[in-house]
């Protein structure tokens, strides 16, 4: 039970803390028991008595100075592989920016005249290179959050409409998979506070999904935005492939992907969730998701009003 | 004559792949690959706009703009900046030097990078 964790960040026992916490507990309390007992039925001197129990505290001391060095090294631990992330798609980022800048001069047809059947593999190249980007730019999303380097912007901006833009973004991508998106929002709505092009993140993310994730054939997203509260609400409803019960509560971690996402087929890194869920929760809201496996999932996210 | 634009990059594959763009558009295009250069051509050339790019040898995107800035014969130049540099500081501190735009570089095309060119040289 103690070994578990332990043995995943190889640490050996007389470090792991789980292990050593148990020990030290038990050592309390064979220690007030023991000087207790020597204290009254064995040693008359008082000196002794306190030497002993003296001697017993330092051990004790010692144990939870192990127990602690570890949570540093693991932490420490933790910091740099966050700060590795950070630097490796920083570092990536150069060489994927010269390869979408060069493609873009090719299929320009400034450079000489690209053949239809070239032209495919450019598409391709086009794709993956902005899929290499996007992966990076969540990767060092990531890494801010968790190194608490993430900051927010406050400023003033009209919510619903902002939705509505980012819905016409998404409409040919929605129409390549054969969904309608359906929008409807409460009219009049008040401005909110908070960092736009994050809470825009927020919504493309769940936008996304919501598509990505559709059955095949037609199907139908319905997004909602609404008053509630002093909040505003949004809601994402889908008809799309669900997620099974007993995984909806790892949804939001990060890299996690349900056991029925067909995984070639669908892209994606499972990074999304965790970044909104992050944004939205430092942003002062809420995000909640309700799911039946094969009949959709409806994700929905509260923003507070100023 | 085409409008003179200086572009402060050090990756050379960059440097080509805007000079091609850009000379094609009937810019003309010079390049420095690191902050120094960079400096000393803005000074010398005085060019209608320059493209910064924040990470750079010698002298640091940064630091090279609070120098322009000091400058009276370059005080006034338009900067773009176009960078993989995606910090809120950063930012915040760009922008309060002046530049007229702040680009991530993996966010925008060359076709809209040409566009707020275009938009600058026009204002």
């Amino acid at each position: 039970m103690f070994f578990k964790e332990c043995k995943r960040y190889q640490i050996p026992l007389y470090q792991c803390p789980s292990f050593l916490f148990f020990i030290l507990g038990l050592m309390t309390i064979f220690s007030i028991l023991a000087s207790y007992f020597i204290g009254t039925k064995i040693i008359d001197n008082p000196l002794i008595v306190a030497l002993i129990c003296l001697f017993l505290a330092l051990f004790l001391l010692i144990l939870s100075y192990f127990a602690t060095k570890t949570f540093e090294v693991l932490a420490e631990t933790n910091r740099i592989k966050s700060e590795f992330i950070h630097l490796a798609s920083h570092q990536l980022r150069t060489p994927i920016t010269n390869l979408k800048f060069a493609i873009e001069i090719l299929m320009s047809g400034k450079k000489g005249k690209i053949e239809p059947e070239q032209l495919e593999y450019f598409q391709i190249l086009k794709e993956n290179v902005l899929r290499m980007g996007d992966l990076t730019k969540d990767l060092i999303l990531v890494s801010k959050i968790e190194s608490g380097n993430f900051e927010l912007k406050k400023e003033e901006f009209d919510f619903s409409e902002l939705v509505e833009n980012t819905i016409k973004e998404f409409s040919n991508f929605a129409k390549a998979h054969n969904v309608n998106l359906k929008y409807f929002s409460e009219k009049d709505l008040p401005k909110i506070h908070g960092d736009k092009d994050r809470i825009k993140n927020v919504i493309e993310i769940l936008l996304d999904n919501a598509i990505k994730y559709s059955k095949k054939g037609e199907s139908i997203v319905e997004i909602k935005v609404y008053k509630k509260n002093k909040k505003i609400c949004f809601e994402i409803k889908d008809e799309g492939i669900g997620i099974p019960q007993k995984e909806q509560k790892h949804i939001f971690e990060k890299f996690f992907r349900a056991s029925n996402v067909p995984k070639n087929e669908i892209p994606g890194t499972g990074l999304g969730l965790f970044i909104a869920k992050s944004i939205v929760e430092r942003s002062g809201g809420k995000i909640n998701l309700k799911s039946e496996e094969g009949k959709g999932t409806t994700v929905s996210f509260t923003l507070p009003l100023s | 004559m085409g409008k003179k634009i200086l572009f402060i990059e050090d990756e050379s594959a960059l440097q080509k792949t805007f000079g091609d763009f850009l000379g094609k558009e009937g810019f003309e295009l010079i390049s420095a690959l690191d902050g120094e250069t960079g400096l000393k051509l803005a000074e010398k050339e005085i060019p209608d706009l320059i493209l910064l790019d924040l990470i750079l040898p010698k002298i640091e995107g940064i630091e090279l703009l609070k120098k322009l800035r000091e400058n009276p014969k370059t005080k006034d130049i338009p900067v773009i900046v176009l960078t993989n540099v995606e910090d809120f500081k950063k930012l915040q501190e760009a922008l309060e030097l002046g530049v007229k735009a702040y680009l991530v570089k993996t966010d925008f095309t060359l076709e809209e990078v040409l566009e707020k060119i275009k938009q600058e040289l026009k204002e």
